[in-house]
């Protein structure tokens, strides 16, 4: 099978290393020069259960995973009963002969290529420990996908640098003989996977949502991070806590989210760059200080990396259930900004925007991803050195200097106040939660409540002018318009690709700031499409209902997903095609 | 030199006549003169509660935050500017009741923050219900028949958790409370004044009287400072005879002092324009 993609899935039981193993691959992938798109998907558990790590690789930028799949690794068995109708028709399983004796009638598939391994008993050759079938797997990956072995190697040194000598060493004997035991056992070349490698002009990165968005908050000047764990917003605790001396950052693990928030608000109150994230049960406990953030007009971020609720809901999966939520959070009316970006590089940017935003208005930023995008990894070019950092009107001590009475809440033409940090002299004030008046004395008179309301609302009336138009991919006379945001960027963006091969023109309306709500633009584009529909990975439609609210357009058609799933391109493609 | 009228803001406490918490803010006022400390290096931070609007009558910075989480805020603050002196201030329900958590945080972290309890045993600004450090039996509006617990007490929780600074004031002893207050806020570390503050409106059992007759200075007995274990057996006297003073105290490292990262400059003195991030992206090809 020659072709200019692949894609590549290993599926085993949890603590067999198969993220790890996933991510070499990917690695490969991506420093061949291909484009790569992964997902992994495992249960709220640490051993036991069905994992599984998908990798996708091709010519052409891709944008999301696909359902097929045109080489199983199968650790055990659920893999392949699970998963062999995803298979490609020409495509391979590797698998452990001695472990699970299979013919091709027991798979049910007489179009794919078996291709026995004896993982267990090379891995044992190898020296090392039994979980090192993953790596013997990846050496017949290589050797089956001819990419050459020595970038195998690399990858497993810079991904296992942390360990110790010996196990990289072990991991490397492993594949090996993985590599080999494909080599001199499969000599019919035409059975194998042959990739056409494009020439790599520059490398790229490969990495997730959530390493970008935490790239984006280190070059952002995020100084303190404070957060507590939770699936799937902790991979970002782990990096900025991993860089924490490196870049000069205090990173907290604190002993709640309600903690993590309001250290973060302290932080900024007093001068730093402030970040925190979480998941929907976390940011259930930061609402109330979210509102102390938008009263105190302290500048503040908070990721939110959504999955699937209500409560515990399904920790590992992915979903896009809160959009409505974070809108809304806490008591009374305030503004607030929500952006939600759709893959790695609006992460990595909007990560950035958010801190400038956050600080020029002066209230809260809430950037939402979902487990989708917030795990997966995916080829980025290497982001901008030089981005503009905005602290708005935080004032210098000469600046502070000529003001005759710094009053903190002053009553300005946009709203925004001058702003002191503590240990500047002639900037004492008092932040409070209560109502207050322009020195921030707490205040219950009538008319100094409505100009404090109205001065805070009336920040959002210049960041509405500010922010950017909402993106429309396609044309602008395709036959029907997609309307979505956050992660299904991906998998519409290829499902339109799908469409197009069959005639069909759809183009895409990506919002991506949702609050404030671009309602003109939106608008606009809903009145001279010819057809409409909506793709959200939730039951209710919540952006559909938050569009006719701003609007007062409907959307004619739902394609809604709320299996804890990631859409794929193809039912992206076929329910689109259904609607017209 | 900083004087208490330099400390004045454009109002005045609003607390009942005769409440505890006005010489406990006049023992703060006088703790910062005494200590020298230039307002606007000084940051002081409260929750909810009538004590918690204490900032507004102290001409420093401060940050009048939501109920229960004074600490967390002022844990943010001195981690992002190690150069300022931090004062949290909270009643009873606020730091044992729905702050309890953060309370013991602060205290096994040694961040250095000063914190001031104001402990009447009863929750004033909700009109009168049960604290966590209510006796047991007492009847308020949300226990009519008596509170059925036991109270948290926090000097023994204190002394469990590892503070490096545990001391209890009585709003009559004013000079005694401003001299805890200079200890504590000198102290490198956490430092726990617990204030017994007579609500004269809604606790009508443990008033100045009450107090009067038990309290007992423990710089007047030979209690050792130094002795965690007599620490513990005092923070356990609380009948016919309470020790108010310095219960222990001990030096110990501070959080931030494990900190490389503000060892020389806080974090807020980082230059953040032009962050070089190309080598950490190089780890991602």
């Amino acid at each position: 099978m020659k072709n200019n993609g692949l894609s590549w899935k290993i599926g085993g039981e949890a603590g067999y290393g198969i993220m790890t193993t996933g991510l070499i691959f990917a690695k490969i992938c991506s420093r061949a020069g291909l484009h790569v798109f992964d997902h992994t998907e495992y249960p709220s558990l640490v051993r036991g259960g069905h994992n599984t790590y998908q990798v996708r690789a091709d010519a052409d930028e891709v944008f999301s995973i696909f359902r097929s799949v045109d080489l199983l690794i199968a650790l055990n068995k659920e893999t392949i009963d699970k998963h062999v109708e995803e298979l490609t028709s020409g495509g391979g399983i590797i698998y452990d002969e001695e472990k699970i004796p299979l013919s091709k009638d027991d798979v049910g598939r007489k179009d794919v290529t078996l291709y026995p391994v004896p993982l267990n008993k090379l891995a044992e050759e190898s020296g090392g420990r039994k979980i090192m079938i993953n790596s013997v797997a990846l050496g017949s990956s290589v050797a089956l996908t001819n990419f050459n072995f020595e970038m195998l190697s690399d990858v497993i040194q810079d991904v296992f640098k942390r360990k110790t000598k010996e196990t990289i060493q072990y991991n490397i004997r492993a594949a090996r003989l993985g590599y080999d035991y494909i080599k001199r056992t499969r000599k019919d070349r035409e059975n194998m996977i042959v990739l056409k490698l494009p020439k790599i002009d520059r490398k790229r990165m490969l990495l997730t949502g959530n390493e970008a968005v935490s790239l984006g908050a280190i070059k952002a000047g995020c100084k303190f991070f404070a957060a507590y764990p939770m699936t799937p917003a902790s991979s970002i605790l782990h990096f900025m806590a991993a860089q924490e001396r490196k870049f000069d950052i205090v990173v907290k693990h604190t002993e709640d989210e309600i903690a993590a928030i309001t250290m973060v608000i302290g932080a900024s109150f007093a001068g730093a760059r402030a970040m925190t994230a979480t998941s929907g049960g976390g940011f259930s406990l930061m609402c109330e200080a979210l509102g102390l953030a938008a009263m105190t007009e302290t500048p503040f971020v908070v990721v939110l990396c959504q999955r699937p609720g209500p409560s515990t809901g399904l920790p590992t999966r992915t979903e896009q259930g809160d959009l409505k939520f974070v809108l809304n959070a806490s008591q009374g009316d305030f503004p607030r900004f929500v952006i939600a970006p759709g893959d790695v590089e609006e992460c990595f940017y909007k990560t950035i925007e958010a801190f400038n935003l956050a600080e020029k208005y002066q209230c809260p930023v809430i950037t939402i991803l979902d487990k989708y995008l917030s795990r997966s990894h995916k080829t980025t070019e290497k982001f901008m050195n030089r981005v503009e950092i905005d602290r708005g009107l935080l004032l210098s001590d000469e600046a502070l200097a000529k003001i005759q009475k710094f009053q903190r809440y002053e009553f300005t033409e946009t709203g925004i106040s001058p702003r002191t940090i503590p240990s500047q002299k002639g900037g004492i004030f008092t932040a409070t939660g209560n109502e207050h008046d322009e020195t921030g004395y707490i205040s219950e008179d009538k008319t100094v409540r409505i100009k404090m309301m109205d001065k805070r609302f009336k920040k959002f009336e210049l960041a509405e002018k500010e922010i950017l138009e909402p993106k429309l991919f396609g044309s602008k006379d395709a036959e029907v318009t997609i309307i979505s945001w956050g992660s299904t960027k991906g998998p519409i963006k290829e499902g339109i690709k799908l469409l197009d091969r069959d005639g069909i023109k759809a183009n895409f309306l990506q919002i991506i700031y949702v609050s404030p709500f671009p309602t003109n633009k939106v608008s606009k584009i809903i009145e001279s499409s010819k057809k409409t529909v909506i793709v959200e990975n939730n039951k209710t439609a919540q952006m559909a209902g938050l569009i006719r609210e701003k609007t007062g357009e409907k959307i004619e058609h739902k394609i809604l997903k709320y299996d804890g799933r990631q859409f794929y391109p193809t039912e992206i493609y076929q329910l689109v095609k259904e609607v017209l | 030199m900083v004087t208490l009228n330099d400390l004045k803001t454009i109002g005045q406490p609003n607390w009942c006549p005769g409440c505890g918490n006005f010489p406990i803010w006049h023992a703060l006022k006088s703790a910062i003169v005494e200590t020298n400390l230039e307002p606007h290096n000084v940051v002081i931070f409260s929750g909810i509660g009538c004590s918690s609007k204490m900032p507004h009558w102290i001409n420093t910075y401060g940050f009048h935050s939501i109920h229960g989480r004074p600490l967390p805020v002022a844990t943010g603050a001195r981690l992002a500017n190690n150069n300022l002196t931090v004062i949290a201030v909270g009643g009873d329900g606020d730091g044992y009741g729905i702050g309890i958590g953060h309370f013991i945080h602060a205290m096994r972290r040694n961040i250095n923050i000063t914190y001031i309890v104001t402990n009447n045993q009863v929750y004033g600004l909700t009109t009168g219900q049960t604290s966590p450090t209510s006796d047991k039996g007492f009847a308020t509006k949300s226990t009519p028949t008596g509170v059925i617990e036991m109270p948290i007490n926090p000097i023994a929780l204190a002394v469990a958790t590892g503070s490096t600074y545990i001391s209890r004031g009585f709003s009559k002893e004013m000079k005694h409370l401003t001299k805890l207050i200079v200890e504590g806020v000198k102290h490198e570390g956490f430092a726990l004044i617990d204030v017994l503050q007579p609500c004269v409106t809604f606790n009508r059992k443990n008033t100045y009287e009450w107090f009067s007759e038990r309290v007992y200075k423990l710089e007047e007995t030979d209690h050792d400072v130094t002795d965690k274990q007599a620490a513990f057996q005092k923070s356990l006297e609380f009948n016919n005879r309470i020790p108010i003073g310095l219960f222990y105290k001990e030096t110990k490292p501070t959080y931030e002092d494990e900190l490389p990262q503000i060892k020389d400059i806080p974090l807020i003195k980082h230059r953040i324009e032009d962050i070089d991030i190309r080598a950490l992206m190089d780890e991602f090809v």
